[in-house]
């Protein structure tokens, strides 16, 4: 690789550390401004004001806070995001296991959600303004309109309490095999894939004719490649920055948007679990649930941004 | 398999050819391009198309891949290739024509790769897909190509990127594309328009030499009959999609019938006599040197220029030698970074915003793109108007009656002031931005490529039309071209540019007479003569390598 993409890639990797850093000050400063005090939501309403004041102290309350800021987030670059004022848990092994189930959902999802939008974008292209482009378009319209808890709860009906094919709810435990893992995220995945499809189809669908207008897709249609082959080959290599960007910012959903489908399936992951803590005003885990979900969005942006920078030919072979 | 001894290669019958108008506004309206065209070419021959902008060359090219670009569609008669009648194929039939017995050579081939794959896959791709061939011999026959066109380190210069080599070098590539599958047919549509002379006259003679070897058939279409004289050995000459004159080139260079044909042959005509260098320079170059930000290097070098009063000073060059970088000092947009520029005896501000309105009324421009140079929804009046009113403060009628002044002396007229740009053809367009630049009176007009996108008549009119106006309103002209033709017709003063330098300057009779430096003899040799086996004697009697080698 030509040392100026390398620079232009560790310019990007700066900007992106730079931006977490900037979103863990708002993220701090946003739970600073909450209305209520987190000693006297742990004590509850009966608790003293000598009581009340004593666990401030014990807890650093009165000190500044910047100084707060500071151990807070060197804690979290740690991985030690305190302990949780509810339970008293610690917060960073507790978010492990909740974000790698998140982590697996969106996987699955993305895996059946990204391919499926492009094959389908593809298709939509060469039938352009035909039926099987009109019926793909009106269908993932549709999809995106209505939402996503309607399509759940749909779901949830028709294929689990009518049919019996999968579980409504979608519990995990260390002991299912993958097989039977895969058999309980069923729902959600077909719910999300629904969500997010829809976007990724629709942009590849419009980067690619914008990219069918150039010259050397006359090129390649009078060396009588099929029309299939003139998508695929020559027009989706040059619309391939814009189609990642999309991709990542609904990856990145699939992440951190997924509160809405979680809660609806009983999902154990990240979603439910920023829920239940902000119900109960538990600081310290929607700080730390925040920071995550902040990383995931910055990382893959960030990720987006230098694919588009790799795949451009002039930059990848200078002159 | 038909019997393929009796049949032309190709053989087009009264092909009309139409596209569907969607104008704004309207409702869309089909019209017709190509009236009814008759035309053979036998197997290993070269057919020349000839015509101006609309006359339906390139869309007859297509046709014979049974192709349309946008909304064009062939609407009548019959194209037989072998005699296979190609407008009743199949699908599947039209793809095993296309890159395969009929490849296509574009105008520009910078546009037409595939940014984002090598050259050799882009190359070999329709020898593969027709599976003509392994994939090792496709390489083996690129690479034979690519020695037999001249291209450097033949058997690497596939695996790099378009945009790494120059743009004659791609010409080329194409051409080892179209030729790569061996088909019967190549089109060649404009294949040297967009290159530089020096880099034309390569592209050319490789082009010709491939034809040869490979003993493939062509129909070659341009606008420059120079340039077809040398390759064809049959031209048809075509006007709005109709056929004017067919003949052998011989016939057609040398004893054309029709008056249409004797314009075109007879187009680089125009003869201007030199006008003496008199009295106090308008404006006067020295030593001026420019950079853009952020290059090490000067892009004008130490350049010292003269423009006397109602004279013309023609800066000739190639791409790249600075010729509108230097227009763009001059007006103050890329400011000096060395040297004086001096205008009517005073010393000129080098940058625009420290120039008085006085001064920038009197240096007015052309550009070349003369409909990106107005403002689409301005009446013409609008935009010829604005200058007077800027600079000399005229409303109402005295601005209308001066407007109409204008319109007379560009020979358009009163009639044209309540119309839009887009109504225009691209000659009238020029003709507005002239009389625009007229309206400010200025001492000197800088004249940036102003013919290079018109035909050739219409240019020659253009040019007319400036050597008239300059006897009138005694302005001089600042003309930049890289036409050799155009400099002869107009220029009274040359000077001729290669990176960045003046490497020739003086009056038009000395400039163009020899002893000639390299470089001045390679671009003069370069420019194609209206006569059979120019080709082949320039290129056995120059000197120096053209500059995109």
């Amino acid at each position: 690789m030509p040392t100026h993409l390398i620079l232009l890639v560790i310019q990007r990797f700066a900007l992106g550390v730079l931006l977490l850093l900037a979103s863990s000050v708002l993220i701090f400063a946003g739970t600073q401004i909450l209305p209520g005090d987190v000693a006297q939501a742990v004590l509850g309403q009966a608790a003293t004001p000598e009581a009340i004041a004593n666990l401030r102290e014990e807890m650093g309350l009165n000190e500044p806070a910047v100084s707060r800021y500071l151990s807070w987030l060197l804690g979290a670059l740690q991985g030690d995001f305190g302990t949780a004022l509810t339970n008293g848990a610690d917060i960073g092994s507790a978010i492990a296991k909740r974000l790698s189930n998140t982590l697996f959902l969106a996987f699955w999802a993305a895996l059946v959600s990204v391919p499926l939008a492009i094959l389908l974008g593809l298709i939509a292209v060469r039938f352009r303004n035909r039926w099987p482009d009109r019926l793909i378009s009106a269908v993932s319209l549709a999809t995106i309109s209505v939402p996503e808890f309607v399509i759940g709860y749909l779901f949830m009906f028709f294929v689990a309490v009518k049919l019996r094919w999968v579980p409504s709810v979608s519990m995990l435990n260390d002991s299912m095999s993958l097989g039977q893992k895969l058999q309980s995220i069923a729902l959600p995945v077909i719910v999300l894939t629904f969500v997010v499809l829809a976007h990724m189809m629709r942009m590849t669908r419009a980067t690619i004719l914008n990219v069918m207008e150039a010259p050397y897709i006359e090129t390649a249609e009078l060396k009588g490649l099929s029309r299939f082959a003139v998508i695929s080959r020559h027009a989706l290599p040059n619309a391939v920055a814009p189609i990642v960007n999309v991709v990542m910012l609904n990856l990145a959903y699939l992440v951190v948007g997924v509160v809405v489908v979680e809660v609806i399936f009983v999902y154990p992951g990240m979603g439910q679990y920023l829920v239940d803590h902000v119900a109960k005003r538990d600081i310290p885990v929607v700080q730390a649930a925040g920071l995550i979900f902040a990383s995931v969005y910055i990382l893959l942006n960030m990720t987006a941004d230098i694919i588009g920078i790799v795949a451009n030919p002039r930059l990848r072979h200078p002159k | 398999m038909r019997d393929s001894v009796t049949h032309s290669l190709v053989d087009i019958r009264g092909l009309k050819i139409g596209a569907t108008v969607f104008a704004p506004g309207e409702k869309p309206r089909d019209i017709e391009i190509v009236h009814g065209v008759d035309l053979t070419l036998e197997k290993g021959k070269v057919l020349g198309l000839i015509g101006e902008s609309g006359a339906g060359k390139s869309t007859i090219g297509l046709s014979t891949l049974a192709y349309g670009r946008g909304g064009i569609k062939i609407t009548g008669g019959e194209i037989f290739i072998n005699g296979e009648d190609i407008l009743k194929d199949s699908t599947s039939d039209l793809r095993n024509l296309r890159g395969r017995k009929v490849t296509y050579v574009s105008q520009s081939a910078a546009a037409s790769f595939n940014p984002s794959k090598r050259l050799m896959d882009q190359i070999v791709e329709s020898c593969l897909s027709h599976g003509l061939c392994s994939r090792k011999d496709a390489e083996r026959r690129a690479i034979r190509l690519f020695e037999k066109l001249g291209l450097p380190e033949p058997e690497t210069f596939g695996n790099r990127y378009p945009h790494q080599v120059s743009g004659g070098q791609l010409q080329r590539a194409m051409t080892a594309m179209a030729l790569c599958p061996e088909p019967d047919l190549v089109i060649f549509d404009e294949p040297t328009t967009a290159l530089d002379v020096t880099t034309q006259i390569d592209v050319l003679a490789s082009i010709k030499e491939a034809i040869r070897e490979t003993g493939v058939g062509a129909i070659y279409i341009t606008h420059d009959l120079a340039v077809v004289a040398q390759v064809s050995d049959h031209i048809m000459v075509l006007q709005h999609g109709r056929m004017v004159e067919y003949g052998t080139t011989d016939q057609i260079i040398n004893n054309p019938c029709e008056d249409y044909t004797r314009a075109l042959v007879s187009i680089r005509s125009t003869i201007h006599d030199e006008t003496p260098s008199r009295g106090q320079p308008v404006l006067k170059l020295e030593n001026v040197s420019a950079r853009y930000r952020g290059l090490n290097f000067d892009v004008v070098k130490n350049v010292s220029v003269e423009i006397h009063p109602s004279q013309t000073l023609a800066v000739v060059g190639e791409s790249g030698s600075g010729k509108s970088t230097l227009a763009r000092v001059m007006t103050g947009l890329l400011p000096a970074r060395d040297g004086t520029i001096t205008f009517n005896g005073d010393i000129l501000p080098t940058a625009l915003e420290d120039r008085s309105k006085e001064q920038l009324r009197e240096l007015q421009m052309i550009y070349q793109m003369a409909d990106v140079a107005m403002n689409p929804r301005q009446t013409i009046e609008t935009i010829i108007g604005r200058p007077l009113e800027f600079y000399f403060g005229m409303k109402g009628a005295e601005k209308r009656a001066r407007v109409v002044e204008l319109l007379d002396e560009i020979e358009l007229g009163e009639g044209f002031l309540k119309r839009y740009p887009a109504e225009l053809s691209g000659g009238q367009k020029q003709r507005v931005c002239i009389a625009r630049a007229l309206a400010a009176k200025p001492r000197l007009i800088i004249c940036d490529e102003v013919t290079s996108a018109l035909d050739p008549l219409v240019a020659d009119g253009i040019l007319k039309l400036l050597l008239n106006l300059q006897e009138i309103e005694q302005v001089s002209y600042l003309f930049i071209t890289h036409d050799i033709a155009t400099v002869r017709a107009i220029a009274d003063m040359i000077a001729v540019m290669y990176q960045g330098n003046v490497v020739r300057y003086g009056a038009k009779s000395k400039v163009l007479s020899p002893p000639f430096d390299d470089y001045t003899d390679l671009l003069l040799s370069s420019v194609p003569d209206m006569r059979l086996g120019w080709l082949e004697d320039v290129i056995s009697t120059r000197k120096m390598d053209s500059a995109g080698n």
